[in-house]
């Protein structure tokens, strides 16, 4: 039994040095982004006095006469072929609503769903599910046309800011130390134990109960306080990022993770690690 | 509380992980998470401290007042308590929706702190049956991540360290009555002894096996709870079952030895760290809550 007790320290902002060329325009609002009036005003800005001010917090976007600021922090604004992890709220006569940290529910119609048991999802469960479109009032509306979506069985869901999440080509991954991934592009991860061989031909919607091994929830649960480091310290989450993380804390216990000097060491050894892999 | 939803396929991995003595976060079943403890944060407070424990945030706030003691008790102040569940910790919070919360948390309380051992209430007493001190504790959470009884109990018990009464001496009047002065000098205080003041442990039972500190994943899948509250001497105060579900004797002797293992060992670091936060004084760089 162990009691972790201290006195709170101010939390340092950590970066290493980043060339003039790689920073960006960072904005707070009420910043002036520009007083030339030729632009066009975006999301994220508003007029005052003549002058482009910054409405939220983020970064400043050009594309030719138009001006918009990304927030850092949003709530998810999913588009097309995003893949994303969702709770069902509620089921309807054709449809799931599915919550997905969007401002409203998303959508999962019954006719989207093509797989073997589909019909049996039920409130509170899990899904992996792909954007097919969006409706005129800004929800989303999802479809599980792959063997590789579907209902969620055992594991762990860590729920991160949208904007941590690195669009890639798949967010499916199997890691090497043991243990699967799912970065929905919603923030929303979901870690699992790799399935066995017969498992994934089955697919769909067929839900496991055995005890996952001790070994694999190891893996798990470094893999999810190595994931809420990373957020912490708002690294942006991609398989490799994740993984150089899950390497520099193996010479710690898993529950040491999310104490804050273990959590800097942690984190600032795959800052490093990333940025030889690149330079 | 707060309440989250969760999977029945999540229920069963959680449930499997306890009886294996790994959670989801890597710890024990009798583990705390990562604790934080500043006192002296509230500054026309005669004493505060905040305390946060995981992502469960509370600040609880001392004000000491002079009042009539209660009639049946002439020679001894009391303790009232008073807390404010804000909707910054969620919005099931907002208007009244925290009110329910909060006056099961004052009651329990109550409770905790009515036996004669907690706090020398003889202390706060002025003139027998005509002034006492009334030490007026108001619990704000601000952030609420599971646990809220354990993180109230410490920081309650870190803002009585904390809390300086101004010493009062009577003299009497032209008239005959009693003319209360306080002393000129600021820093002339009393502290309170905090030594016997218990802290809440609670157990929350999942499956065959019950845990320490859950989260609010964790409090999905378990349907009772006990609530102990310890001294550090082992001396258990007040013991409360809460949730829909039951318990069978057996459960509840083994979890009342548990809590009391862990609530006896809750204390010495609290106080450790409470000493070392004083002998710091001036130089002490406060946090507060931008840090």
């Amino acid at each position: 039994m162990a009691v972790d007790m201290r006195l709170p320290t101010v939390i340092k902002a950590m970066s290493l040095s980043v060339s003039a060329a790689d920073r960006k325009d960072m904005v707070v609002p009420g910043d002036v982004i520009t007083s030339d009036t030729g632009f066009m005003r975006g999301h994220g800005t508003y007029v005052d006095e003549d002058k482009l001010t910054a409405s939220v917090a983020g970064e400043v976007q050009r594309v030719d006469k138009l001006i918009c600021v990304r927030p850092l922090k949003t709530r998810f604004n999913g588009e097309v072929g995003d893949v994303v992890v969702g709770r069902i709220t509620e089921v309807q006569q054709k449809r799931w609503k599915v919550e997905t940290n969007s401002r409203l529910d998303s959508v999962l119609l019954l006719s989207s769903v093509n797989l073997p048991g589909g019909e049996l999802a039920s409130r509170n469960d899990l899904c992996s599910a792909e954007v097919q479109s969006v409706f005129s009032d800004g929800a989303l509306s999802l479809h599980t046309r792959s063997l590789k979506y579907g209902k969620l069985g055992q594991g762990v869901l860590v729920q991160l800011s949208p904007s941590l999440i690195k669009r890639q080509k798949t967010h499916f991954h199997n890691l090497p130390c043991g243990a699967s991934i799912i970065l929905g592009n919603n923030g929303f991860v979901w870690l699992y134990p790799t399935p066995g061989q017969q498992e994934e031909e089955a697919g769909g919607f067929y839900t496991s109960l055995e005890p996952v091994s001790l070994s694999d929830r190891e893996v798990i649960s470094r893999l999810r306080n190595c994931l809420l480091a990373l957020a912490a310290h708002k690294v942006l989450l991609y398989d490799t990022s994740v993984l150089y993380c899950y390497e520099s804390s193996l010479q710690h216990q898993v529950k040491d993770i999310l104490k804050p000097e273990v959590m800097e060491e942690i984190v600032m050894l795959t800052q490093q690690k990333l940025l030889e892999q690149e330079g | 509380m707060a309440t989250v939803q969760v999977s029945e396929a999540e229920k069963v991995y959680i449930l499997h992980g306890i009886r294996d003595d790994l959670r989801v976060d890597g710890r024990g079943c009798e583990d705390y998470r990562h604790m934080e403890v500043e006192t002296d944060v509230v500054s026309n407070t005669d004493g505060s401290a905040k305390v946060t424990l995981g992502h469960t945030a509370v600040l609880v706030g001392i004000k000491a007042e002079i009042g009539k003691p209660r009639p049946l008790i002439p020679n001894e102040g009391y303790l009232e308590f008073f807390v404010d569940c804000s909707a910054n910790a969620t919005p099931e919070f907002e208007g009244r929706g925290g009110e329910e919360l909060g006056t099961e948390l004052s009651n329990i309380l109550y409770k905790v702190f009515n036996n004669e051992h907690s706090l020398d209430l003889r202390s706060l007493c002025i003139s027998p049956g005509e002034h006492c001190w009334v030490l007026y504790v108001d619990v704000l959470l601000l952030q609420c991540d599971g646990n809220l009884y354990d993180a109230i109990s410490i920081a309650i018990k870190a803002a009585l360290f904390n809390t300086k009464i101004p010493r009062v001496h009577i003299s009497s009047d032209d008239e005959g009555g009693k003319e209360i002065e306080l002393s000129d000098d600021p820093y002339d205080c009393m502290r309170v002894d905090v030594e016997n003041v218990p802290c809440i442990v609670t157990l929350c039972k999942i499956g065959h096996r019950h845990v320490v500190d859950a989260t609010l994943q964790e409090k999905a899948c378990s349907v009772a709870s006990l609530i102990i509250s310890v001294t550090h001497k082992g001396v258990i105060t007040c013991t409360r079952k809460v949730g829909r579900g039951s318990l069978d004797p057996e459960s509840i002797c083994e979890m009342t030895e548990a809590g009391r293992r862990v609530g006896k060992a809750l204390h010495s670091p609290l106080m450790k760290l409470l000493q070392q936060e004083e002998s710091l004084g001036k130089k002490r760089q406060k946090v507060g809550f931008l840090g």
